[in-house]
Parts: C-alpha cells; structure tokens; sequence
C-alpha cells in the first residue's frame, strides 16, 4: 500500500496567500493542484513534502485566453481543457496533437500545464510544446510577477526557475497568424511517457519559411529545443530536403539515455523521423493543405 | 482533518488525515469497496469514480481536495432497482471475467457515454485507455459500451437489478 508521508494541508483562494503559506512554511511546502506528479512521487516516498498548500480554489487561473497578440493559459488550466479548446485549436494544432497522447482520459481531467512544467520531467510533452512555441512563464512572489522565457524555465531534470516562495501562474504564447503546427511521439503504449517526442510550429511567406521552432521531449534536447535545426530552417523554402536537414541536426544535437524505453540510437532515430514528420505536416497545415 | 462532501447524493463528514487517499475514504471510512484499489500508481483505473461529474482515479486524489465536492461512485449507478445500460451492457455483452477492473470500466464508460451518447468504436476505446483489464477483455467490454449506447434508459423501461 502506497501512502504519502505525514503533511499538514492549507488552502490558498488566492496568489497572494499561496505565496503568503509558501513563505510561512518555507522551502519544505509544496503547492497542489492537479496532484497527478506530485501525489505519485510522494507515494512512492520520493517526495516527503511537510506542507501541502491545495491552489485548486485560486480564482481566475483556469482560463484560456487572448489577450493582445499572446495567448494566455492559466496555470490550472487542466489537460482535458487544453484538449478541447477551440481557443488553441485554432492557433496551435499542436495542444491538441500533444494532448490526445499525453496519459489517458483520466488523468487529463486532473492534471494542470502548470504543474506539468513545474514537474519539469524530462520526458513532459507540455514543456516540448510550449519550447517550441517559445512561450514564456509568469511567475509570482510577493514582488510580483516576473516573466521567464520558457526556454529558461528548466534547469535540469525535475529543476525549474521557480523559487521557494514563487508560483508560476500564467503561460504567455505569442500569436502567429498562419503558423502552421504539429505534435509526434512515440510510445510504448497507449498513455505512456515518450520514447521521444517532437513538436515544430511554422510560418510561412509565400514559399520561404519566416519563423519556426522546434520542441522535443524525451530525448535530453538542452531546453526541450534544437535551435541549430531552427536555425537551419529559417528563410529557406520548407521543401524535403531542407527539412530533412533541419531534422538531422534534432538526431545530431540531442542526448538521449539508453533505458528501459530503448538504445540511444533509437532514440536519435526517433528525435530525426518525429520531427520530419511534425515539420512536414505543419508545413501542410500552414498551407493550408489538410494536416 | 475534517471534510465533508456529497457521496452519491448523501452528504459525509469525517475526521481524516490530510494524506488520506479518496479511494481510501470510500472504501475504508465510506464502506462502499464497489470502487477497487489496485495498482496505486494511477495507471490501471480501478479506483475511478466521478468528482463533479469528471472520471478520475481515487488512488491519486486526496479525500481532502474533495472537500464540498460531489463524488459518485459505482454504487450509484444502479438506481431505484434498475440497472444503469452500462451496467446491463457489460451482463449482455460479458463484459466481464474476473470483474476486478469492472467498476473503473464502468464509471469510465458511463463518463463517455453522458457527454457522447453514441460514441463509435475507437472513441469508446480512447475513453476506456485509461482502465486496464488484467484478463485482457476488451473487446467485450467495448461490445457493452457499445450495447448500452445503443440501449438508453427510457422512462418505463426496466433493467431490473438481479436478485
């Protein structure tokens, strides 16, 4: 029987007191929403948190919306809404394509993009799509907020720039009008974490690819990106051959782990084929071909 | 800790731990061990029960998040006597072996089956992936989703509870 150690349990109805018990509690409190990361890692004892404050009643942070040219995803923001939000849909196929792969119907009602990033797993597909999107995170303390590109966010495995006492609250991405998107990823089985993943947005003008950015999960990708296949991408026309370069550089500059999921050359394989794919189809969607 | 919640329709209040887990409360403080415990680690789904209407896996929600919440669970799908069509589906259709899985297959399907009445078969299959059957019979328990969307509970008619 798995049961987490002892905690004391508050409830935060607002950023500002979140912060308030994160600072009263210090360094050994964690926040709650969707609990699908941290409940599973408190199970097993991996996590012995003294303090869990439950953020599920902050109002406001469930939200998805535009405002001026970014859209905004609140951090309670669950898996199932990101998966059914004609908002992204009609922006950002690559929510939808992340999302339908990502665990299972079950968890997607519980589980936050909030706490996805902040979870920070290697293998996340959120924080490959939101690298790809170059989104940025806001994050509260009590001197406010301040605004960190997501490309800065992780620090490593389960590591994030949120500090004791700070709570990401918001997901900024800039709106591409045109921008073409898509998500791949293979794995074992049906809601599993990715063998590895890639997502790529594109936008183009006329025949020439003006902006791109690619995402990839799973496979040691410094930042969840490959800026040298974006850089390889950017001005030049999206045909095979380019993009096949462009994928290439994502089999050339990741570093994967051999594990249970697979070899690392498989892994590489798979970081150059996904990411054909991904480019291929939102090269076809930014078309406006079906994608 | 105190929480209070509504329980298939009665409300419940107990002193717990804050670490308590739902699937724990409903079945150790509640009674009602239609809602089975298995693997813990929110992959098999035999825990699922509904919070507000939403499937979600008790092994992985604390009894304390659900303060003021609504939770229904396997014991209230038959009512006034009569079998929930999910639950006729899966007696048509032997949608069941050892039946462990059953009322997460259940609670699952009547999920999908009140915001998609007639769900084809890969949607049934997508809705189910997060339950797994350990005698591996699925294709049975989708031939019961199926059956029961097929077969919607109309006024008048019966599916009675078996004696």
């Amino acid at each position: 029987m798995q049961v987490p150690e002892t905690f004391t349990f508050e409830r935060a109805g607002s950023v500002e007191e979140a912060i308030a018990l994160l600072e009263r509690h210090g360094d050994e409190a964690r926040l709650i929403a969707g609990g699908h990361s941290l409940l599973p890692m408190m199970k097993l004892r991996l996590a012995a948190p003294e303090t869990l404050i439950d953020i599920t009643g902050v109002p406001g942070l469930d939200q998805i919306r535009v405002e001026g040219d970014h859209l905004v995803i609140g951090a309670l923001v669950r898996h199932v809404d990101l998966l059914e939000s004609a908002l992204l849909a009609e922006h950002y196929r690559i929510f939808g394509d992340a999302e339908r792969v990502i665990a299972d119907p079950l968890v997607r009602n519980r589980g936050t993009i909030g706490g996805s990033l902040c979870q920070a797993d290697p293998a996340e597909d959120l924080s490959a799509v939101c690298a790809a999107l170059r989104a940025e995170v806001v994050i509260h303390s009590s001197a406010g907020p301040r605004t960190v590109p997501v490309r800065e966010f992780h620090d490593g495995p389960y590591m994030t720039a949120v500090g004791d006492a700070e709570m990401l609250t918001e997901i900024r991405i800039p709106i591409r009008p045109g921008a073409g998107s898509a998500y791949e990823k293979v794995e074992r089985r049906a809601g599993d974490w990715a063998v590895a993943a890639a997502g790529v947005f594109v936008q183009l003008d006329g025949d020439r690819i003006t902006d791109v950015g690619i995402g990839m999960s799973a496979v040691g990708a410094p930042h969840f990106t490959c800026t040298e296949a974006e850089d390889a991408l950017r001005g030049r026309p999206p045909t095979p051959d380019v993009l096949a370069e462009a994928a290439q550089h994502c089999h050339d500059h990741c570093n994967p782990t051999a594990d249970q999921r697979g070899p690392e050359d498989y892994k590489r394989h798979l970081a150059r084929e996904l990411t054909m794919r991904a480019l291929t189809r939102a090269v076809a969607h930014a078309r406006g071909e079906v994608a | 800790m105190q929480v209070t919640m509504t329980v298939n329709g009665d409300e419940v209040s107990r002193d717990v731990e804050p670490r308590t887990l739902l699937v724990h409360f409903v079945r150790d403080e509640l009674g009602l061990t239609g809602t089975h415990w298995a693997c813990d680690t929110s992959n098999c789904g035999a825990c699922t029960l509904w919070v507000d209407g939403e499937a979600v896996k008790s092994c992985t929600t604390l009894a304390v998040m659900c303060e003021g919440k609504t939770v229904r669970t396997v014991e209230d799908l038959a009512r006034d006597g009569q079998l929930d069509p999910v639950q006729q589906g899966f007696m048509e259709e032997h949608g069941l072996q050892c039946g462990f899985c059953t009322p997460g297959m259940m609670m699952a399907a009547k999920w999908l089956l009140d915001k998609n009445p007639d769900p084809d078969e890969a949607t049934i299959r997508e809705a189910i992936s997060g339950n797994l059957c350990r005698c591996t019979g699925y294709e049975n328990i989708v031939r019961a989703v199926r059956w029961a969307a097929e077969h919607p509970a109309t006024a008048g008619e019966t599916n009675e509870v078996p004696a």
